[in-house]
């Protein structure tokens, strides 16, 4: 057992880092951010320190601060899942502007890409600008629901090719049975979808679907939290009952909590962080202590979010995970192939098959 | 003083879900797994090759109210798997067909910017416009285009998507740390207003390393073709003899003039089936075998249904053509094919296979394979890359999107043999001479604008 008894660890990227200013610090590289190789050479990263997954930030408009643009997240990560092997790679998608079928197929595609590491966040639109950019729908349109049934289109899709419906009977001259493939029928307040779909079902059988707390609570695999305190967690986690329960967190980590205060104050003068998460400053060795203690009050794991990039991610995957594995709660290497697999989830039944 | 020798462009079409890719070959492979796609890519860029080419359908074919499922069934989404291939080939470009019906342009466009820069300019759009409701069925933009409408929301979609791809300006990124300027001024600024779209915002994608994604457009259609030589950078068909190829080549080059381009800036790339064999009789011989694999007793039946456009599944593949003739109106019996479509007038077509097949005294599928199973290319390697020279010195054409037959190893044997002796007449590049797809092709970089 390499996993220990600690918590799950994953961490957000987006952009220069969660911070608008992160972009101006020494050691990023805000015009390479739309370029594969500096995405690569972060997930790598990630990847070196064993974490569970990453997450890439999206939306469907220009970012509004920061770094000011942004490629398409599920795009990014197909770019670099055949450079990796064994971290998740869980790509942002909006709900609101697109259509589930063509989702649903590319994240199946990533997880044929990734060899079964694929997932999603899937999120809502809040943004009047992402309503014009598609010009399909009035912003203040109520829609709620809509992205679980939007998950649910999702996941069934995924689940209406049986695993072994393709059969190749050169007897028969049939490729498939196609009694194993199946119409989903979806019919919602919001849209149809009739299916099947055109991807056969993916490695995973279900890639890891993720959400903030809220978008889709009951439909979710790993629900993120946005906790400002301990005794938070308790009400937060008994609110998603069996569901995995990640909180988010800004991370400033350096070796001495005043350095890592210095250096968020430096950022701040330049630009404001605001936050829905809460804002961690100190060493890695003082994060590994609130993890672990948030952990013991219920949390599965975390998302961190690094303030700057590299640097905060650096200081994850060398600093706070080293941290981690010598108190014995962090693996060593990937002991699953799969995403679902690396966090104890097993490969589900498909619901068609009687 | 001889005439300069043309340059063959060459690129790879993923074999398809239809009968053409023979899935009970004992060499063939998963038509799903990313390995596959990884093959058959890293094959035509060592053989130096254009582009790969992926086809897209949105929903699986039916006949007769059935799920078909006599040929491959299933493909990956279009736009993760180039973006992954971008990860393992390096010049090769990345060709995907997205359709204009069930998408939207800001959505499309952001899609391509992105895929554009992460294969650092190698992306390529083939636009096609299926509008029927039966593939509607799996969208909530639901509900089908009135066919008069097909190549207006098209044509709209595609500038609207050119439009957003022209907000930035090549310069606009301007990331001073030192100011804390990101950018200059607010690019990306668009405003869209037509019958099929009404939408303003500012796109969130820098300019591409291509400026946009060269367009192909795949269409035989009077509309089609005037599409095609307003608009794009490749056009896809498939005319199969020499004389046809020459007729739609000049006429489509004959169309650039008014929308004031040149001969190079729309190149003509039929598709094109090819079997080797170490002589011409080998391969001959092959290409009968080939033929009947992809077109067994049933799927003749298959095929004849379509056209009949009836229920002919109490007929012996090995006798003759029903007595009857195929029955009119709209298509009930097979969903989700263009073959389907290009069956303008069944009743003539089917006059003119019934005649084919009384000359020839040929059973349904000796007649199924005579007219849709014909191989492109059938010889040696030497006679195979001599016709190709030939249709292309002979402006039939200027290159070939290659469909092999098997996966993933289909074109193996034309990258090892085929290639070299093109290589050698000096028609065909030995090596890339340009980073981009756009260079490959000889197309210019669309300015940026100032």
């Amino acid at each position: 057992m390499t996993r220990g008894t600690g918590p799950r660890l994953a961490v957000a990227l987006d952009g220069a880092g969660w911070h608008p200013a992160a972009w101006r610090s020494e050691d990023a590289r805000p015009t390479e951010v739309f370029k594969a190789g500096y995405w690569l050479d972060l997930v790598r990263e990630a990847e070196a320190g064993t974490l569970d997954f990453v997450t890439f930030r999206d939306s469907l408009a220009l970012p509004s601060d920061g770094v000011r643009g942004r490629l398409d997240a599920v795009l990014t990560a197909a770019r670099v899942a055949p450079l990796t092997s064994g971290i998740g790679l869980v790509p942002e998608i909006v709900a609101t502007h697109t259509e589930p079928f063509h989702l649903s197929k590319a994240i199946a595609t990533l997880d044929y890409v990734s060899t079964g590491r694929g997932g999603v966040q899937v999120s809502v639109s809040s943004s009047p600008e992402e309503y014009r950019n598609f010009g399909r729908r009035e912003f203040g349109e109520d829609i709620s629901g809509e992205a679980a049934d939007y998950i649910e289109v999702l996941r069934r899709l995924w689940d209406s090719w049986e695993d072994d419906a393709e059969i190749r009977d050169v007897a028969t001259g049939r490729f498939i049975d196609r009694e194993k493939l199946h119409y989903i029928d979806f019919e919602g307040r919001f849209f149809k979808v009739r299916g099947p779909s055109i991807t056969p079902r993916p490695p995973q059988g279900q890639p890891l679907v993720t959400a903030s707390s809220g978008v889709a609570d009951s439909s979710v695999d790993v629900v993120y939290v946005t906790p400002q305190s301990r005794e938070e967690i308790g009400a937060l986690v008994e609110a998603q009952h069996g569901r995995q329960v990640f909180a988010d967190l800004v991370v400033f980590l350096d070796e001495t909590s005043q350095a890592a205060a210095d250096r968020r104050a430096r950022l701040d003068s330049l630009a404001l962080l605001e936050s829905d998460a809460l804002v961690f400053t100190g060493t890695p060795a003082e994060l590994a202590e609130l993890l672990l203690a948030w952990h013991v009050a219920g949390l599965d794991g975390f998302r961190l979010r690094p303030a700057a990039l590299p640097h905060d991610l650096t200081a994850i995957t060398r600093g706070l995970v080293p941290e981690l594995r010598s108190r014995g709660a962090f693996r060593k290497s990937y002991e699953a192939p799969t995403l679902r697999g690396l966090l104890g989830l097993d490969r589900p039944a498909n619901r068609y098959v009687a | 003083m001889t005439k300069q020798q043309k340059q063959i462009h060459l690129a790879a079409h993923f074999p398809g879900v239809n009968n053409t890719t023979v899935w009970s070959d004992p060499e063939a492979g998963s038509h799903i797994e990313f390995s596959s796609f990884v093959k058959l890519a890293q094959t035509a860029e060592r053989a130096k090759f254009d582009f790969f080419f992926l086809a897209e359908g949105l929903r699986l074919r039916e006949q007769g109210g059935l799920i078909y499922d006599l040929d491959v069934v299933g493909r990956p989404d279009t736009f993760t798997v180039l973006a992954a291939l971008a990860a393992v080939t390096s010049r090769l470009g990345l060709a995907g067909t997205i359709n204009s019906t069930f998408n939207e342009p800001f959505e499309v466009a952001r899609q391509f910017a992105s895929l554009d820069h992460l294969s650092e300019g190698r992306a390529a759009w083939n636009v096609v416009t299926s509008w029927d409701a039966f593939t509607g069925e799996n969208f909530r933009r639901g509900g089908f285009l009135p066919q008069d409408q097909r190549y207006s929301r098209a044509e709209t979609f595609m500038r609207t998507a050119w439009e957003l791809f022209d907000s930035w300006r090549a310069d606009d990124l301007v990331a001073d740390k030192a100011t804390g300027q990101f950018l200059r001024g607010e690019p990306g600024r668009f405003e869209h207003h037509d019958e099929h779209f009404d939408i303003a915002g500012q796109f969130p994608v820098p300019r591409s390393p291509q400026g946009r994604p060269v367009i192909i457009q795949a269409g035989d259609s009077e509309e089609g073709r005037e599409f095609a030589a307003a608009t794009a950078d490749a056009i896809f068909t498939r005319h199969g003899t020499l004389e046809a190829g020459q007729a739609f080549y000049s006429d489509v080059k004959g169309r650039l003039a008014k929308y004031g381009r040149e001969h190079s800036q729309l190149i003509v790339l039929p598709a094109a089936t090819f079997v080797l064999g170490d002589t011409d009789a080998e391969a001959h011989e092959r290409a009968d075998v080939v033929r009947r694999q992809q077109v067994s007793g049933q799927t003749a039946i298959k095929f004849l249904e379509q056209l009949w456009n009836a229920d002919l599944s109490g007929f012996d593949p090995d006798g003759p053509l029903p007595a009857f003739d195929p029955v009119a109106g709209e298509n009930t019996i097979a969903k989700g094919r263009a073959s389907v479509r290009m069956y303008r007038d069944p009743l003539a077509t089917a006059r003119q296979w019934r005649e084919l097949a009384e000359a020839k005294n040929l059973s349904i599928r000796e007649l199924i394979i005579e007219v849709t199973g014909r191989q492109n290319f059938i010889g040696s390697p030497a006679t195979v890359a001599g016709q190709i020279n030939d249709f292309v010195q002979a402006d039939a054409s200027d290159g070939f999107i290659l469909v092999p037959h098997v996966t993933p190893g289909g074109l193996d044997e034309f990258a090892d043999k085929v290639v070299p002796l093109l290589q050698e007449r000096g028609v065909f590049r030995t090596d890339y001479t340009g980073p981009t797809l756009r260079d490959h092709l000889g197309l210019t970089t669309p300015a940026s604008p100032a």
